[in-house]
């Protein structure tokens, strides 16, 4: 179907508009960040340097920053294993109750994050008698970021069929062996695009962390909160927010060139 | 499997155990005696229900405004974009991600304040910001969740041949039927996939609607606010059985859609 | 072994584990259930918490839950600050979390993670009967001597004579404008409960269920014949009679607050422009320079006496004590009463306040004023007015009114 230019014209300039409105908030960030009015009047009378220098020095934010980090790899390295693990048992292994399996495997993401936050709160601190630290934050994103991960490998598992891994074990090689040199090449942008969109989830998860954190941890997101509405660490919150913005640029753009030039990887398609 | 097995579903039912126990007031103390009070209060109240019929409506409606918006999106990304562009445009829609959901809440805050963005923008046409209410949560919430959106669709877009369209304009349709027979059919598992994300997201959200939302309470913000504020959790329990009972419909309504494969 | 058999396993596993857990944390108050009126001087036994009985070395850290503005460390200003001198003095690193309202605290300190916390009348009590703090040797805290008598061994901080906490002000709520958008000074709540005033739509009220005593104070006042004695006993009727207020009043509010900051950039933007406040936010708005005022109206106010509480289970026992006689010595106390506009428990504050007037305008040596205001307690059901022919409200009911009213 050759659509007519004027429709062609038509979807790129709503696309356009779209993006314009997407990224003004972002705009409007990072515009503040620079804002000298500390409760940010719009429009901004004075224009600063200063909440850069503060936000340089911050501790605070660097501390929490480095603690997301850990957290999110942590919890997408957890994610990688136990996803492609249970992506590969479901696949391998045909069995009638499979519809429900999957529907319980996406039930952390469709169950709104107060509930399962809650719960795994509930839980941490009556069942299993844990304190909130470190572990129960990892533990909470894991269980979500399981699903990305899942999800993609068991696509990309779904197109790929047994055959190739029939084969090797036909010429001899061992279980290992095949999912080493055929199973996990072919897996790979899957596994990039779950691990991606799973640190993303996990970097920016707000709700499930608030209940599952102790009193020391401050994720990003939560250190973003406390401060959000304090006078003189708001403006600090903007700086870190733009500079969230422009260096995603980085990880994003990386993993496109890995997973080739379809973009099946990053979105999971196919 | 063990794990979700054993740690996520048995921390549900630990949950939803506590919605059938009962709270000491003063203490704030559970009380493990057995009781339907919670949910019986959750029934009879008018309140809850006016809330849980605020709360659907809204994330109904965010559903529906981003498909709209990100159909076209996603559309012009798969299949008239050329390569570079595509790959261009999939950064572009990505990258907002990862700003902090609260700082993009928070941003909206100030466009919708008197006298801010909207405003300023808008005064030489007349146009005057909603100020904080429930139209700032609709629009709120459709521009967190639109990535969530447009990705699903864009990825459903992208599988459908090429070859498909072309023939189905050899056999002589012209562009609105085969966007009505051809396209949204084969798009409609991504696109209810999508709607799983806001559709949820929107049902449990409690941060937007405190950010933007002026006095108006959702459901989510019932449940913290039992949780938190009053240290009820058997009644906050029981009011979060709520969104679980809606989205578990949701679910098994659209597994025959084949949308779960589109995740 | 199927799968569906492991996942129905894991399931019941799960149930079974529900079972176990989730156990009612009672703290040993085998009546906390039925606890009675602490006004009326009806006693109840609050559970066995050991109390200290000697101050150790410092630990190396204090986990301190205040209200905001109670325990400044230079992140609001720069230039308010005593926990950095506290740090210094006593080597106890100040982890400091601010809640917005009594509620919070009361939850947050179930957790068993802080040291110390600054509670109201309203969280007090509830705290103590749950067995979340410990009774306080006021021996080891040299300067409680120092601290008003009157506001010792009273209903909210102490039971059978046995201190619960150390005393740290008192103060009102009171009522601000916007001096550019509201053209005539109210005098009177009635602004904020009238049925249609001029700003309709930019109204802001405290966003907790406390609040409703704040209608019950006006309907005192204005509706006689209801009876109303003591805004926190209200019986069925005069409870409805005070949502229907609220009610009333939620057609014109612009957004309900628990976050301090929030409120001052509302007042800012001129989203709000009239409502219920703490002197420490009309301060804070001044200094943003939004045109602002506040005044306690002719009805009288709820307010606050709060006091320090160490925790039942504190980590750090021997820096919340020291935390505690560093916020009851003078010149602490002069700071934190200047910076939240609040009357200072110590008296001696008084004369290191930098406005040399500010312990008569907040009339902190005055018994006589500090007794009209009706200060945050828990509602019960027996009524605190002293009625037995009448059950009052408790509070959980005031807090299922309170999501009705905001609807």
């Amino acid at each position: 179907m050759t659509l007519s230019r004027g429709m062609r014209l038509a979807l790129a300039v709503f696309t356009v508009l779209a993006l314009v409105v997407v990224y003004t908030p972002l705009a409007l960030v990072v515009l503040n960040s620079f804002n000298a009015d500390r409760t940010f009047a719009w429009p901004p009378s004075e224009l600063t340097l200063h909440w850069w220098e503060v936000a340089i020095g911050a501790r605070g934010a660097r501390d929490a920053l480095w603690l997301s980090v850990e957290v999110a790899a942590v919890a997408t390295v957890v994610a990688l294993v136990l996803g492609t693990l249970a992506a590969m048992a479901l696949s391998r292994f045909r069995f009638f109750g499979q519809n429900t399996v999957s529907l319980l495997i996406i039930l952390p993401i469709a169950l709104p994050g107060i509930v399962t936050g809650i719960a795994l709160n509930n839980a941490f601190r009556t069942i299993f008698a844990w304190e909130l630290g470190f572990l129960t934050i990892v533990v909470a994103h894991a269980t979500f970021c399981i699903v990305t991960v899942f999800n993609n490998v068991q696509a990309r598992m779904r197109r790929m069929g047994g055959n190739l891994e029939e084969a090797s074990m036909d010429l001899g090689a061992g279980g290992f062996t095949t999912f080493r040199l055929v199973t996990f090449p072919m897996l790979r942008s899957a596994l990039l695009a779950g691990a991606l969109l799973a640190f993303g989830l996990s970097f920016d998860e707000i709700v499930v962390t608030t209940f599952t954190a102790g009193t020391q941890q401050q994720t990003l997101p939560l250190w973003i909160f406390n401060n959000l509405f304090r006078p003189n660490q708001a403006p600090v919150v903007n700086v870190v927010a733009a500079v969230l913005v422009v260096v995603s640029i980085v990880p994003i753009y990386f993993a496109q060139r890995l997973s080739g030039s379809h973009n099946e990887g990053l979105t999971g398609a196919r | 499997m063990l794990w979700l097995g054993v740690a996520y579903l048995g921390a549900l039912a630990a949950l939803f155990l506590t919605s059938l126990w009962g709270q000491n007031s003063f203490t704030g103390e559970i009380e493990r005696t057995w009781t339907l009070d919670n949910f019986r209060t959750l029934f009879t109240l008018e309140v809850y229900r006016t809330i849980t019929l605020r709360t659907l409506g809204i994330a109904a409606l965010v559903t529906v405004i981003d498909a709209v918006l990100a159909f076209p999106i996603a559309f012009y990304m798969a299949k008239v974009a050329s390569v570079r562009v595509q790959q261009l445009l999939v950064i572009a829609v990505l990258m907002p991600l990862w700003a902090s959901y609260l700082v993009k809440a928070y941003a909206w805050r100030g466009i919708l304040s008197d006298g801010g963005l909207i405003d300023w923008l808008g005064t030489p046409f007349g146009i005057q910001s909603p100020g904080y209410g429930i139209t700032a949560t609709i629009i709120t919430l459709s521009y967190l969740w639109l990535p969530y959106m447009i990705l699903p669709v864009f990825a459903g877009l992208e599988r459908l041949p090429d070859s498909l369209l072309e023939a189905s304009a050899d056999l002589g349709a012209p562009a609105g039927q085969t966007f009505r027979r051809v396209i949204l059919p084969m798009a409609f598992p991504a696109l209810v996939a999508g709607s799983i994300f806001t559709f949820s997201l929107s049902l449990g959200d409690y941060i937007a609607v405190k950010i933007v939302g002026g006095a108006n309470q959702l459901l989510g913000n019932v449940v913290y606010d039992n949780v938190g504020a009053a240290n009820n959790l058997p009644f906050a329990a029981a009011v979060a059985t709520i969104p679980v009972v809606v989205m578990l419909l949701y679910l098994a309504a659209v597994r025959r859609t084949g949308a779960l494969e589109n995740l | 072994m199927s799968k569906m058999t492991v996942l129905a396993g894991a399931c019941a596993l799960g149930l079974v584990l529900a079972g176990c857990g989730t156990t009612s944390e009672t703290g040993g108050g085998g009546d906390g259930g039925g606890t009675t009126g602490p006004q009326t001087g009806a006693r109840f036994t609050p559970p066995d918490v050991p109390m200290q009985k000697s101050l150790g070395a410092s630990e190396d850290q204090v986990n301190i839950l205040a209200w905001p503005g109670y325990a400044e460390d230079g992140s609001t200003d720069p230039k308010v600050d005593w926990v950095t001198p506290f740090e210094k003095e006593t080597g106890c690193k100040a982890n400091v979390k601010y809640f917005g309202t009594s509620d919070e605290a009361v939850t947050l300190m179930k957790t068993g993670d802080y040291d110390v916390v600054s509670a109201s009348g309203d969280a007090s009590l509830r705290l103590i009967a749950a067995g979340d703090v410990a009774p306080v040797n006021t021996d080891l805290v040299p300067n409680y001597k120092d601290i008003q008598p009157w506001l010792k061994d009273r209903a909210w901080n102490s039971v059978n004579g046995q201190m619960y906490g150390v005393p740290h002000g008192w103060g009102a709520n009171l009522l601000m404008w916007r001096t550019d958008k509201v053209k005539t000074a109210p005098t009177s709540w009635g602004a904020v409960f009238e049925k249609s005033p001029p700003y309709a739509g930019a109204v802001t009220a405290y966003d907790s269920p406390i609040y409703i005593a704040d209608a019950a104070l006006y309907l005192m006042k204005t509706q006689p014949d209801l009876g109303i004695k003591n805004p926190y006993a209200l019986d069925d009727k005069q409870l409805q009679a005070s949502i229907d207020l609220l009610k009333t009043q939620r057609k014109n509010i612009s957004e309900y607050w628990s976050d301090y900051l929030k409120e001052v950039q509302a007042f800012k933007t001129g989203n709000t422009v009239i409502g219920t406040t703490w002197q420490v936010i009309a301060n804070l708005a001044e200094s943003e320079k939004v045109p602002v005022k506040a005044t306690l109206p002719e009805e009288g106010a709820t307010g606050w006496s709060d006091t320090w509480m160490v925790g039942a289970d504190a980590k750090n026992p021997n820096c919340a004590y020291r935390w505690m006689d560093w916020i009851a010595g003078p010149q602490v106390q002069a700071q934190v009463a200047e910076y939240f506009g609040e009357a200072p428990a110590n008296p001696k504050a008084c004369d290191y306040t930098t406005d040399k007037n500010f312990c008569t305008t907040y009339h902190a040596d005055d018994k006589a004023y500090s007794e009209k205001i009706w200060y945050w307690t828990t509602p019960i059901e027996q009524c605190l007015d002293g009625r037995t022919d009448a059950t009052c409200a408790d509070y959980g009911r005031w807090t299922q009114a309170w999501t009705e009213v905001k609807g």
